[in-house]
């Protein structure tokens, strides 16, 4: 707590009850801090990253070579079935895989780490709004990664239904099911406690100047997601609980009439197993867009800064990132094409999806937009943000398909679907949050991560995902169904195996390279060289603060002259204009409006 | 270095229209389509395909240019200062969005044909009136096998019990074929089968038929189609069904109607014997 400097004594008085004594407990653990509760988000999101590839690794495993071996691993963990992965457990692995890397990796790091260390840095705010309920946010994720661990070693193993858990499979499972309910319980409570905080800082927490339409990207794309977060949220908390109360109290919300699961009737029934899904899938489509649209915000801003000029369209950008999420209320039923839902209103859930992809193209068209005509810097988190974009794009048209309902037909339940989520969600999301770190480590730390081997971390990264995951477009197009424990017993799949041995390997080698990148960071806190306050040469506020900033974050409140993307701006000499900088002339120009 | 990173973007295009162009060449492609239907679900994804294809290799390529093309290192050029294009802005969304419009106007027929025009309901349309038509089978998906009932015609019975022209049918009170994971289809005939489910979701798909429909507990859905060429094909189950999941595969035949006949009459045979044999041996 060194660095506070003048200017937050008043913060210091008010805050005087949470620990500038030094102690231990309140500064790293139990902190009311948001930059400290955000980096403990990404160490936790990054370890369960972590947990979360390994077990992709299993899957792939299977896939590639079913019922083989796993070399000194597999006497570990599978010495019941000789060192092989058991069917059940496959089912586990992709279950698994699936909830770890949504709801302990994927939010959580966006809203989790991302958006408490960046909202109040960003607006010029010295803490969010209910500091507490921050604190909070962060410690009820910790039933749910302890509900979620201890649901591998109870009796019939952990959550095996998919990570959608369909009923009635799902009331079937032993007791894994009802950890994993509980588990995500307390991952919607924490979001729901972080989102309420998001939008009540963003509103009311603003620096004097920092109109709304002077925010930066990340801050409106944090600012829509919570939104979508406090709105769908109840409806996938209230259907756990329904899930819940089906498989312990006897009620039937999702059993339908004259049902018996092992030869036992589980209940009287009366119930829609379609209901479940439809439930889910009401708050889990918009969730797919809280896993992107805080990446694409900090895309925007990375993307920006190296093209050393202004984002292209800010308002655009702004309009689209609302688009989509208004839309994305009102698409759900595109997972259920094929669901038995009434095919009428698949149609019109169909021309709903397919508008949803006018938002994203004109993003996509905006950021090249911002590239063109700049003074492009290839450092290591602009190659990351620009392969965002470019995978993006992937992962974007690959979408049309699926939304065709004729070609959905076909495509539904295989890679196809897949490779598109992994486009959009790993090769999409993950590498913007990879150049997130990057960018703002040196915020977060004080100190540079290597450049050099930042890029040798991308370029692998970036051409193993691509050999792992664009051709499971390939495998689609065969109809090769997803979920499969061992899919080459079918005639139409037995020639697919080679293909997918080389994915696997892919992959093997996509999760090593990420060693590279976990020395970096590791070797970095303690030994990277220090970075100024603003090492990038970036406008946003952030980077008035000092690296790492101190408690109550500025020395001196800020005051907001303009928008956030002022590269290259004739007004200055430098090519960046910080928002702070007040205008030439000796200020008595009154602040200048919104340049867009 | 620019140049360099420049080029790792330009293999997204070239790698990725490689590997469309060359999978099917090595017959990692659609499978062979046997069904009516097929044809236009196959124009539709090549049309998407073609359409996405273009759009991909034109803003990949963009973005590998503008790469290239303005690469901070050895300029000194002023940046273009822009805050945008209103002009570029309307652009870039009437185009896409008329043509999201056009995709999503002209798939609807298909659609309609293989989801929402039940031949079952007769020629008037409607179903639950006089002139609907009987379904040729009962498809019941259970843990982890496809149960089939098929009704047996009562000329079929006849023969297959060796009964003579006095036969009173109301006397054998079987009249259902049941067979597991065989699917007999007859060939150029409109198929009406009856989806249903014993436990949890499954999923009925046939990749060279372009079917896919889940099954769910509770509900009974139709599925119709057209098989146009003979031959024997997967039926997978597409649905996370449980561990057994992966081996809940059955067999499609697609033979000529005469061929369907002889063997829903031989199968009828060994049902009626084993049946036959089941009883004595309970006493009854």
């Amino acid at each position: 707590m060194s660095s506070i400097t003048v200017g937050s004594h008043a913060h210091d008085d008010a805050h005087a009850a949470h620990g500038h004594a030094g102690s231990f407990l309140s500064t790293y653990v139990f902190s009311k801090d948001h930059k400290v509760i955000g980096i403990q988000f990404l160490f936790s999101t990054l370890i369960w990253f972590f947990i979360g590839g390994l077990l992709a690794l299993g899957i792939r495993w299977q896939v590639a070579w079913p019922w083989a071996d796993m070399p000194v691993i597999g006497k570990m963990l599978f010495s019941g079935e000789g060192g092989q992965i058991s069917p059940e457990f496959y089912t586990v692995l992709f279950t698994m895989h699936a909830t770890v890397m949504i709801f302990f990796v994927i939010i959580p790091i966006l809203a989790g780490a991302f958006g408490n260390f960046l909202i109040p840095l960003m607006i010029g705010a010295e803490d969010m709004a209910f500091p507490t309920l921050n604190m909070l946010s962060y410690w009820f994720m910790w039933p749910a990664f302890i509900a979620m661990t201890a649901s591998f070693f109870v009796e019939g193993g952990a959550a095996k239904a998919g990570w959608t858990s369909y009923p009635p499979l799902s009331l079937t499972d032993l007791n894994g099911q009802t950890l994993w309910l509980i588990g995500l319980t307390f991952v919607g409570v924490s979001s729901m406690m972080g989102s309420v905080n998001y939008l009540t800082t963003i509103i009311q927490m603003r620096a004097p100047g920092m109109t709304m339409f002077r925010l930066p990207m990340t801050i409106w794309a944090m600012f829509i997601t919570a939104i979508l977060q406090a709105f769908a949220l109840p409806v996938l908390t209230a259907a756990g609980f329904m899930q819940l109360m089906d498989r312990t109290l006897g009620t039937g919300f999702f059993i339908p009439d004259g049902w018996a699961a092992n030869n036992a009737p589980l209940a009287s029934g009366g119930g829609q197993p379609l209901l479940w899904q439809h439930l889910f899938w009401f708050y889990s489509h918009p969730a797919v867009y809280i896993m992107i649209l805080p990446a694409m915000g900090m895309v925007s801003d990375i993307i920006a800064c190296f093209s050393r000029k202004p984002l292209f369209g800010y308002k655009p950008m702004v309009y689209s990132i609302a688009g989509i999420a208004g839309l994305g209320f009102i698409v759900w039923g595109h997972h259920m094409f094929m669901s038995g839902m009434n095919p009428a209103l698949g149609m019109t859930f169909m021309v709903s999806t397919m508008m949803i992809a006018l938002p994203s193209a004109i993003k996509t068209f905006n950021w090249l937009g911002t590239v063109w005509g700049g003074n492009i810097r290839f450092t290591t988190p602009m190659l990351f943000a620009l392969s965002f974009v470019s995978m993006f794009i992937i992962g974007g048209l690959s979408g049309i398909f699926m939304a065709a309902t004729p070609v959905d037909i076909f495509i539904h339940d295989t890679y196809f679907i897949v490779a598109h989520f992994h486009y959009v969600l790993f090769a999409g999301t993950a590498m913007g949050v990879f150049g997130a770190i990057y960018f703002w480590f040196p915020k977060m730390f004080g100190r540079m991560m290597n450049d050099s081997w930042g890029k040798v971390h991308f370029l692998l990264t970036f051409l193993l995902l691509n050999g792992t995951f664009f051709t499971m477009h390939i495998l689609g197009v065969v109809g090769f169904p997803r979920r499969l424990a061992d899919p080459y017993h079918y005639q139409t799949f037995h020639h697919l195996q080679p293909l997918n041995a080389f994915m696997t390997i892919c992959a093997i080698g996509m999760v090593g390279a990420q060693f590279i990148f976990v020395a970096n960071f590791i070797f970095s806190i303690f030994m990277g060289p220090r970075a100024g306050r603003n090492p990038w040469h970036c406008n946003g506020l952030e980077w008035q603060a000092p690296s790492p900033p101190g408690h109550g974050n500025f020395d001196v409140q800020p005051v907001v002259y303009r928008g956030p993307y002022e590269y290259g701006s004739p007004e200055v000499t430098t090519d960046y204009y910080p928002q702070t900088q007040p205008p030439a002339e000796g200020g008595d120009k009154p602040p200048t409006p919104p340049a867009h | 270095m620019g140049r360099f990173w420049s080029l790792v973007f330009l293999l997204v295009p070239v790698l990725g229209v490689a590997c469309f162009a060359f999978a099917p060449m090595y017959k990692i492609w659609l499978p062979k389509d046997i069904s009516q239907h097929g044809p236009v679900i196959d124009h539709l994804f090549y049309f998407i395909l073609w359409l996405t294809g273009v759009v991909f290799v034109i803003t990949e390529v963009a973005l590998f240019w503008f790469m290239w093309r303005y690469d901070s290192h050895g300029r000194s050029n002023p940046v273009k200062f822009t805050h945008g294009s209103h002009t570029l802005e309307i652009v870039w969304t009437i185009v896409p969005a008329a043509v999201l419009l056009f995709i999503a106007i002209y798939q609807m027929n298909a659609w309609a044909e293989s989801k929402m025009r039940n031949p079952a309901a007769g020629p008037d349309g409607i179903l639950g009136t006089a002139d609907d038509i009987p379904a040729l089978l009962e498809v019941t998906a259970r843990q982890f096998e496809w149960r089939l009932r098929y009704p047996v015609p009562e000329e079929i019975r006849k023969q297959a019990l060796g009964k003579d022209s006095q036969w009173d049918s109301t006397k054998d009170p079987i009249k259902d074929l049941f067979v597991v994971n065989e699917l007999h289809l007859p060939v150029n005939e409109e198929i009406i089968l009856d989806l249903k489910s014993a436990d949890v979701l499954h999923s009925f798909f046939l990749p060279n038929a372009r079917v896919k429909q889940d099954a769910v507990p509770g509900m009974k859905i139709p599925v119709w189609f057209r098989a146009t060429d003979t031959g024997s094909y997967d039926l997978v189950c597409a649905e996370l069904c449980g561990w057994g999941h992966y081996k809940m595969k059955g067999r499609l035949t697609v033979e000529s109607r005469e061929d369907f006949n002889k063997w829903l009459e031989e199968r009828f045979r060994e049902q009626m014997a084993t049946q036959d044999t089941a009883s004595t041996a309970k006493g009854e």
